[in-house]
């Protein structure tokens, strides 16, 4: 069983305009601990990871509806500050996107549109973050210097970084490794692990071995639906659903 | 999609089929050589290092297939299970050929057909048959069918037993070739063991509960 909920989705639906994108959603999202979401192209992953922080606000046309809550608050109730929201629930992209300013001026972003003007506290979230998305190393002797000048995976790493020096609980990964070749996809796998003992991790991944090897949960999405999800290690051994079973042994999708 | 996939668990199919016809093979002919005092032991050694040599074969196509296809759910459990049972194989083989070399000494007796050990040879041919035949067909009934059978080979173990005190009683059997002869019944009777194992993993990579784990 789950130790500790830490997103409940409940009856939830959306829709773009006519398309039923997300139909009837239950899961739950433990806490401290990393979930994959899998299933083929257009099938609803990327969409629900986006349902977790709102981004699918700014979307013409969206209909949401059901409940999703966050430690018990529905995060869709009248009222709630999205800000505050995305905040707590950060998000990293498949294509690694820093600003074009410098390295620390990326992580230093997010806490100075908070009001933190203290140059010894920037300098120590940016420090702090930095270390836990394991780039400190490489970057510490030009923090100063253009963030696009990094590597894909440095920059991916950075974005991790960016995320977590607004102190988030929720972490959103979506395709993070994608774009990144075997050595950046490892580092950054190693460090979502180390991450999910601090934070939660939903990572939507097209990669099987990859939610097989980093996730301790797995979702199966297919045209709108959740299929199956459960403890990743049953998932992909012994998937209760047919169609579980065919997509991830490869048989469609 | 998955054409190569599906054509590498074909070949392990048919490589595990032939493995498991050697080991059908490797019993009858220490049955032969006991109850028909033929001398097979060459048959019986050259069959045994095949059996030796395709378990290395299989257990390379299994280390390639988890390489090349990363294998999951059922795919994985057929892999593992595979390889899990050559292991079994390659012991009945072993057994095989230990059963070979306790018959040169039985050569001048009698007593192998006055007991019910040809049965035992039949019974253990018929167990490895099956249990190689449901892991092919994903067949859990014959699979269980192979299970059941290994109480009648226990219980023939057990009258093979009885009936050497009795022809040591009866007609003075010699008191080594009773043991030698008890040797080759336990031997086989440990065949059926594997085989056994073998009905296991098969039950295994069908249902994902092996009889002896609570992972899930």
């Amino acid at each position: 069983m789950m130790k500790n909920v830490k997103i409940k989705t409940r009856n939830l639906d959306l829709y773009y305009g006519e398309n039923h994108a997300l139909k009837d959603i239950n899961i739950d999202i433990e806490e401290k601990a990393i979930t994959a979401l899998i299933g083929p192209s257009g099938c609803g992953k990327s969409t629900y990871l986006k349902t977790l922080n709102r981004m699918n606000d700014f979307v013409n046309g969206v209909k949401i509806t059901g409940e999703i809550t966050l430690d018990g608050e529905n995060i869709y109730a009248p009222g709630v500050d999205t800000t505050l929201l995305r905040k707590k629930v950060g998000m990293v992209f498949q294509q690694p996107n820093p600003f074009p300013m410098s390295i620390y001026d990326n992580i230093a972003y997010g806490p100075r549109l908070e009001g933190i003007r203290s140059r010894l506290r920037l300098d120590e979230i940016v420090e702090t973050s930095l270390k836990q998305a394991a780039i400190w190393d490489e970057v510490k002797d030009r923090l100063k210097k253009s963030a696009l000048g990094l590597s894909g995976g440095q920059q991916q790493r950075l974005c991790i970084a960016r995320a977590l020096a607004v102190q988030p609980e929720v972490l959103l990964m979506d395709e993070p490794t994608s774009a990144l070749d075997p050595v950046s996809t490892l580092k950054i796998e190693e460090l979502a692990d180390e991450l999910k003992k601090e934070y939660t991790i939903i990572i939507v991944t097209h990669n099987m071995q990859q939610a097989a090897r980093i996730s301790d949960r797995t979702a199966f999405f297919l045209l709108g639906e959740v299929i199956e999800d459960g403890k990743t290690e049953q998932m992909f051994s012994v998937p209760k659903d047919k169609r579980t079973e065919d997509y991830i042994t490869g048989r469609f999708g | 999609m998955r054409t190569q996939f599906d054509k590498q668990l074909q070949t392990l199919h048919i490589e595990l089929i032939r493995m498991g016809s050697l080991c059908e093979q490797v019993i009858s002919l220490c049955a032969n050589m006991l109850l028909k005092k033929e001398n097979l032991s060459a048959d019986i050694n050259a069959a045994e290092t095949e059996i030796n040599q395709k378990e290395r074969d299989i257990e390379n196509l299994c280390l390639k297939l988890l390489l090349q296809q990363q294998p999951v759910a059922k795919d994985l459990r057929i892999i593992s299970a595979a390889l899990k049972m050559i292991s079994d194989l390659e012991r009945i083989g072993d057994q095989a050929a230990d059963i070979a070399e306790l018959a040169p000494y039985l050569a001048d007796c009698d007593a192998p057909g006055k007991v019910h050990i040809g049965d035992m040879a039949r019974a253990t041919v018929g167990m490895v048959t099956r249990s190689i035949d449901a892991f092919v067909k994903s067949d859990v009934k014959m699979a269980a069918e192979v299970m059941a059978e290994d109480d009648e080979v226990d219980q023939l173990f057990e009258k093979i037993k009885l009936e050497l005190m009795d022809l040591i009683r009866q007609n003075g059997l010699d008191a080594k070739a009773a043991m030698d002869l008890l040797m080759a019944a336990k031997y086989f009777e440990r065949i059926g063991d594997h085989a056994v194992n073998v009905a296991e993993w098969v039950e295994y990579s069908v249902t994902g509960v092996h009889k002896n784990d609570a992972n899930f």
